[in-house]
């Protein structure tokens, strides 16, 4: 017997259906049934995850998922999410898993920070009218440049990337995402001139000809490296940890681990992918240096190594150590960062907030005088432009976006990735699923997103009279805060609005 | 409480003109005055200023430290530390002559200094390493001194007034020099503090600025990172100790500096030929957080030379004219006219495109 009641209603209007059984045959967690007695569309609640699958496709608009009005009694303590966590571990015994990011009413500093503009004493420049530059380059820049006695620059210039916009697809492995919505986030990254980053999955050889605009990522477990994958993507990433779980390794279950995700892993079929919770040959800084010295040799230095933290309480003395150690990217990844699978616990109570993350490592490294060293690249809940231009303003080089991305290819955020039975494609490495997701067609929405918001980012510069993106790169006097105390703006360095 | 320069950020639009003797033949400030004078309109009488080269002959080889004191008493505990670390050949205040505009006027002396040799060996510095180091020492930690000139052969002379008054208060048409630079202010607060008048200077270096960068603090956060301290918190500071951070510390030629702070546009680079696409491109890659944005002209005068430049997108207005060895800058047209009706050949200054002017042979 079950102790708790479904977190949904499935409300089917009759007088619209047509009993075509298009709902039972689109859900993979069966919510949706063809009664074989009467022949009719009948609904089990209980398995229904709200993914507005069946929505979207009932071809008469039958359809609505409405929440549950049976509640437990009201409780400002006990909130039903919280009885319902612990009657679901006391029928199992197990640790709580969930899907995408911290859904938890945590400030979203972002939504606390405004912009400035331009009036009178100077002008806002107008991108329909003028460049408004925003390729950005990534990697270790030298402090400064030499000259011979004509005047031609001497110095080796170390490798860097562009990007025509300061937006990357964060990591998402082939095995926690399916083959073709990576392949839609590379299309996509080729076709804006930036990056999709393959997690630690490997690269895929259907993914080949997108390994220019490849990020590859070694983490713990180095699923997928070889000589050959280091060589291929354009920036390694070594993954430290993760905005969703910091602190622990990943877990890709046997069951998804068919023939294309083991082949790519280099791991048998259907054993399961663990990645242990530290890196086994970096317990300390130190070897950290060792680790990106030896991708950097086979690579032949031809690469900007990568490295990704999680934002937490130390992340600023830690991302001065990576940079100290050779890492030409910082990526912070902040507690707010999605995942197809992490332990609820770990999610919705370690790390810090991105935005006083980055305010925090920006400050740091240059009161180091070692900001010029890396650049800075975060995670963790970017959701639109404006989120962007603030993180630039913060002292951000770029932003790298996943859960924005995913919703681009038709994820409705009902935070059950880690089932394995997204509806939409996504998530899944069900071929009844995956198949519903058809790159060719999916790659145009993760492009109009990303010129969207450069647009927006580009009107928000014009209006502060900038037109290039470097001018933005933490200009904090453009940004003041609004309801903030007194400590959150000195850590974030902005003035509060009205000073 | 209205706050002054240094506490918070003031906007202020301006008029700036600018005259150079390409022989280096000296002439008076009446000049440089009269042009800046007719562009009054474009000031508010909340700051004007000038800076003023080759006007030390006799004291060319010393540093002319000019200082503003709020009171005796400072005066004497920064006297204490100058004693301490320069050798003063000579000292005394800076001939005024009475003005009804200009008011509230601090203690405003002249030190010529060389650095007291025996520190200057043991701090193990520049000769000019080690005198700009003390200016920003002094204007950080002594509250009411401010040391607003710092160069050889050189001064910046400015107060809060319109800058024709500026000028006849501090008598500079008795003053001769083969460059002159002029600053009339536009603030849009009341500073009420003098030394927030521009020109700006350290050492040899001084600007004369028109515009309001919106790059302001990207380009402040960045050149903090190398020991400058950016108090004034004005656009003026911060691009003298850009020029200053890449011209005399990383030895960039002028015009290179030129092209970091107003750089050409990524689609002009890249339809430049292979050797300088790349060379434009390092540039911006390294020196990105240099780049000015926003409306700017400047007037950037050093010894021997001065250089004009406005912002990539000319977005404010800057005029130069020849005329024999003379060459003219100014916001307005009519600011050149007025001491040179007749130029050989008068244009606008383009966009991101600097204009050099140097003297022929030793100052």
């Amino acid at each position: 017997m079950r102790y708790f009641t479904s977190e949904f209603l499935i409300e089917r209007n009759k007088d619209r259906c047509i009993n075509c059984g298009a709902c039972a045959r689109q859900c993979a967690n069966e919510a949706h049934y063809i009664d074989p007695d009467t022949g009719e569309v009948k609904s089990d609640e209980t398995k229904c995850v709200d993914c507005q699958r069946c929505v979207c496709l009932c071809p008469t608009n039958a359809l609505a998922i409405v929440k549950n009005p049976n509640q437990t009694r009201e409780n400002a303590n006990w909130s039903q999410q919280a009885i319902r966590e612990v009657e679901m571990q006391a029928l199992t015994g197990g640790i709580l898993l969930s899907g995408m990011g911290n859904p938890k009413p945590y400030p979203v500093y972002w939504d606390k920070i405004l912009l400035n503009a331009s009036q009178v004493t100077n002008p806002s420049i107008d991108p329909l009218r003028e460049p408004m530059e925003t390729k950005t380059y990534l990697g270790a820049k030298p402090t400064q440049l030499e000259f011979d006695e004509n005047g031609n620059i001497t110095t080796e210039m170390p490798p860097m990337v562009e990007l025509d916009t300061p937006l990357m697809m964060s990591a998402m492995s082939f095995g926690s995402i399916s083959l073709n919505a990576q392949k839609s986030l590379a299309m996509a990254a080729k076709e804006c001139n930036t990056f999709f980053n393959t997690g630690e999955g490997g690269l895929h050889k259907e993914l080949y000809p997108y390994a220019d605009h490849a990020i590859v990522q070694v983490a713990s477990g180095r699923f997928g490296v070889s000589k050959e994958y280091l060589n291929k993507g354009k920036i390694i990433e070594i993954k430290i940890g993760q905005g969703a779980k910091p602190g622990i390794g990943g877990h890709l279950p046997g069951e998804k681990v068919n023939g294309e995700v083991s082949r790519t892993r280099m791991i048998p079929e259907h054993s399961d992918a663990i990645s242990p919770a530290p890196h086994h040959d970096i317990y300390s800084i130190e070897d950290l240096r060792q680790l990106i010295f030896s991708l950097k040799e086979v690579t032949r230095y031809k690469k900007p190594v990568a490295v990704k933290i999680a934002a937490v309480h130390n992340i600023a003395a830690i991302a001065s150590g990576a940079v100290r150690a050779g890492a030409d990217i910082i990526v912070i990844d902040g507690f707010r960062g999605g995942s197809g699978s992490t332990p609820t616990r770990l999610r919705d109570n370690v790390g810090i907030p991105i935005e006083l993350a980055l305010a925090a490592v920006d400050q740091r490294l240059r009161d180091e005088s070692i900001r010029q060293n890396c650049s800075i690249v975060i995670a963790g809940s970017v959701r639109n432009s404006a989120d962007v231009v603030k993180a630039i303003a913060l002292g951000a080089d770029a932003c790298y976006i996943g859960t924005s991305a995913l919703i681009a290819l038709g994820c409705n955020m009902c935070r059950t990735c880690m089932t394995g039975k997204c509806n939409w494609g996504i998530c899944t490495q069900n071929p009844e699923l995956t198949k519903r997701l058809n790159p060719e067609e999916k790659y145009k929405k993760v492009v109009n997103l990303l010129h969207a918001w450069n647009h927006e980012i580009q009107e928000m510069m014009g209006g502060m009279g900038i037109n290039a993106i470097e001018s933005l790169r933490g200009n904090r006097l453009m940004l003041r805060g609004i309801g903030l105390s007194e400590k959150e703006l000195e850590i974030l360095g902005i003035k509060h609005a009205g000073e | 409480m209205l706050k002054k320069e240094g506490e918070v950020r003031i906007p202020a639009g301006c008029a700036i003109s600018g005259i150079i003797d390409r022989k280096g033949n000296r002439f008076s400030g009446s000049d440089v005055i009269q042009s800046i004078a007719l562009m009054h309109d474009r000031s508010n009488g909340l700051g004007g200023g000038f800076a003023a080269y080759g006007i030390y002959p006799e004291f060319k080889d010393w540093y002319a430290l000019h200082v503003f004191y709020s009171s005796v008493d400072v005066k004497n505990k920064t006297e204490e530390y100058l004693n301490a670390n320069f050798s003063i050949e000579m000292s005394g205040r800076i001939p005024t002559r009475k003005v009804a505009s200009i008011k509230d006027a601090p203690i405003i002396w002249r030190y010529f200094a060389k650095p007291e040799p025996g520190k200057l060996i043991s701090s193990e510095k520049t000769e000019d390493d080690y005198v700009a180091d003390a200016v920003i020492a002094i204007n950080s930690t002594f509250p009411g001194a401010y040391v607003f000139s710092s160069g050889k052969n050189m001064g910046a002379f400015k107060a809060v007034g319109y800058p024709e008054d500026v000028g006849e208060y501090y008598k500079l048409d008795e003053y001769d020099g083969y460059l002159w630079t002029a600053h009339g202010r536009f603030p849009t607060n009341t500073p009420g503090w003098w030394g927030g008048a521009h020109p700006f200077t350290i050492l040899d270096w001084s600007v004369v600025h028109n515009g309001e960068i919106s790059s302001y603090d990207a380009n402040r956060r960045y050149i903090e990172m190398f020991g400058y301290d950016c108090s004034l918190q004005t656009d003026t500071e911060v691009i003298t100790y850009l020029f200053d951070y890449l011209v005399r510390k990383k030895g960039l030629p002028l015009k290179t500096a030129a092209n970091v702070i107003a750089a050409p546009m990524w689609e002009e680079i890249a339809e430049m030929p292979e050797k300088e696409r790349k060379y434009y491109t390092a540039l911006r890659q390294v020196y990105s957080s240099a780049l000015v944005n926003g409306p700017f002209s400047i007037i950037l005068g050093y010894t021997g030379g001065l250089m004009a430049l406005n912002d990539r997108l000319k977005l404010r207005a800057l005029v130069a004219a020849e005329c024999g060895d003379k060459l003219y800058l100014a916001s307005e047209e009519s600011a050149i006219r007025v001491v040179c009706p007749n130029p050989e050949n008068m244009y606008s200054v383009e966009g991101g495109v600097p204009i050099i002017a140097t003297v022929d042979g030793e100052v």
